[in-house]
């Protein structure tokens, strides 16, 4: 087997620089863009002296963290010690590889025409599933390499809380799977179309909700943040982490939101499409190729800017919340999305294609919000629930009890 | 420029082998279940490697999510939980536990060989069949359609007894952990 070294070696490789680089900088975007939109959204500045508008200020924080004595605490495991930052941050960096962040660019003179993708591979979305699965490690094995009892709880949340979440998450997007009929991602993206109503948010409403719920909960983002909780665990699993590997651990959370948004983007906001933009000068020229790349960018951007509203706008959850609403209402929001999905495909097989989809979305949200109120109602019902039993065995209030 | 990609599988092949075998070594070696229970997901990524050689992309996919993914963060989990210290070199096998320990390697050895000789004899020059069935999986990887026709038509039952296992599964700790209300009231 013979292959050609321009098209099967050089062009990947410069799209993997470009990609690795561009999150890169979009992790320095994204640390000044969440400091500055705070400070927005609390009425204040945010850091704007280094640089115009505090633009260089990730910059200067780097900087710092680099000079920083890097100490490793004598009570802990050190191999282990070292190794989890860089357990947290590989996994947030593979997962881009298959994500589709344009559409062909045909170039002549070459053969074939150039996905701008790293990787279109045919199982794609469970490639994604299966490394953001192994990014737990890097949380749990730091918890434990610190050898501290508020770093160890912050992983044991951490853990707990991926596996619950991991289900929700695995779970939304078989409603899509099942009307794509593909698991590779640029189909997935390339079925929605140009157009906003058929994109895949409208359609699987409930499962894009639990699905990113499930998103900010993987990403260990507020208001999921419990095995960081600062009033409770110092800092949770990094407590003992300084200088540049706590940097590292900071650089893959905004790593895990950038693809996070990008993945949701392929999956339900229509990828690189927008109103036929993207095939503008034809289908496969260049500037059809940079205008989808563009359109990408900017969704993406925009979802960012989502978590970052969403973590300054909602307090954190408490513990027994976090299990209840991730087991008896987003596992139950994903799996009622499979059960009417897969019926109504069945059901409404016979009708024109836009008919479909809206039958198919009706029937999503109206069983979705169904399934909701049941669980709602059982949950205000059963007085023995854990939610309700946990409040009346709280210290301050058996205090008061014994006083009465 | 042509360039020869057999031996790029083949180094692959070798990377992914090695690491399998290394992974799976030092799990028995390591005294400290922490660092066994890392090893051991070394072992389940590199078998995960080998499936993507084999061209089961899907297989690979799901060894990834639910071994090194799902169960070996429930055994962090429950390691951690409990505090294991590390293991002393004696005390773990002792007695019939050894015996048994014994008589299952014996056992395993005789299989891994029994099978190796088997497939030796089946891949002799000139067996064309085994010839075809590479080919044909270097054209066409195994793809998540073909798995699911031939879960819903040819293995049904054995796949329907096998979700119905782990259901009862399920159901068995629920009863278990589930605390009597009456007891507790």
């Amino acid at each position: 087997m013979e292959i050609n070294i321009l098209e099967e070696i050089v062009i990947p490789i410069i799209k993997i620089l470009f990609i690795v680089h561009l999150l890169i900088i979009g992790v320095m975007v994204m640390i000044w863009s969440e400091r500055r939109v705070s400070g927005w959204i609390q009425d204040r500045l945010g850091p704007n002296r280094v640089g115009p508008q505090g633009l260089l200020q990730p910059i200067a924080d780097g900087i710092k963290f680099l000079f920083k004595e890097d100490l490793i605490p004598n009570h802990v495991d050190k191999p282990l010690y070292v190794l989890a930052p860089a357990m947290l941050l590989i996994p947030a960096m593979i997962t881009i590889a298959v994500v589709p962040f344009g559409g062909t660019i045909t170039i002549e003179g070459l053969d074939n025409p150039i996905p701008l993708q790293i990787a279109d591979i045919n199982i794609g979305i469970l490639f994604i599933l299966a490394i953001t699965s192994l990014g737990v490690y890097g949380v749990v094995i730091g918890a434990w390499a610190s050898n501290n009892k508020y770093a160890l709880l912050g992983g044991l949340r951490s853990s707990a809380q991926m596996i619950s979440y991991e289900l929700t998450l695995g779970l939304a997007i078989i409603g899509v799977l099942m009307l794509s009929e593909s698991l590779s991602l640029r189909e997935i993206a390339a079925q929605q179309g140009s157009y906003p109503w058929k994109w895949n948010f409208l359609i699987h409403f409930p499962a894009f909700l639990a699905f990113t719920t499930a998103m900010f909960a993987e990403t260990n983002r507020l208001p999921f943040d419990l095995a960081e909780a600062e009033q409770e665990l110092v800092a949770g699993y990094h407590t003992e982490y300084s200088s540049m590997k706590f940097a590292i651990f900071f650089m893959a959370e905004y790593m895990n939101m950038i693809v996070g948004s990008a993945v949701v983007v392929t999956l339900f906001l229509g990828g690189w499409h927008f109103f036929g933009l993207e095939t503008m000068g034809g289908e496969g020229s260049l500037l059809a190729g940079l205008i989808s790349f563009a359109i990408f960018f900017i969704k993406t951007g925009i979802f960012l800017f989502v978590f970052i509203w969403v973590r300054w706008t909602l307090p954190r959850f408490r513990y027994d919340q976090l299990m209840n609403f991730g087991w008896k209402f987003l596992l139950p929001i994903a799996l009622t999305s499979i059960v009417v999905t897969g019926t109504l495909w069945v059901v409404v097989k016979d009708l024109q294609q836009h008919w479909q989809l809206l039958w198919i979305g009706i029937g999503n949200t109206v069983a979705a919000f169904i399934v909701v109120s049941i669980v709602a109602g059982m949950l205000a019902m059963d007085t023995n629930s854990p939610a309700v039993v946990q409040d009346t065995d709280a210290a301050p209030l058996r205090g008061l009890e014994a006083i009465e | 420029m042509p360039v020869n990609i057999m031996n790029g599988e083949l180094i692959v092949f070798i990377i992914f082998g090695t690491l399998s075998v290394i992974g799976a070594i030092a799990v028995i070696s390591f005294r400290h279940p922490i660092y066994s229970a890392l090893s051991l997901i070394v072992t389940f990524f590199s078998q995960a490697g080998l499936f993507v050689l084999l061209g089961a992309h899907f297989v690979a996919a799901v060894q990834v999510i639910v071994y090194a993914g799902a169960i070996m963060v429930l055994f962090l989990f429950v390691i951690m939980l409990l505090n294991l210290g590390t293991l002393s070199a004696k005390g773990a096998l002792t007695g019939k536990l050894k015996g048994v320990a014994v008589l299952l390697g014996i056992l395993l050895t005789v299989e891994g060989i029994y099978i190796a000789v088997k497939a030796l004899n089946n891949t002799k020059v000139g067996s064309t069949e085994i010839a075809e069935a590479a080919a044909d999986l270097q054209d066409k990887p195994i793809e998540t359609y073909d798995i699911g026709r031939l879960l819903f038509s040819e293995y049904l039952l054995p796949f329907e007894v096998t979700s119905l296992i782990l259901l009862a599964a399920l159901v068995g700790v629920i009863v278990l952990v589930k605390r009597d209300k009456q007891t507790e009231n």
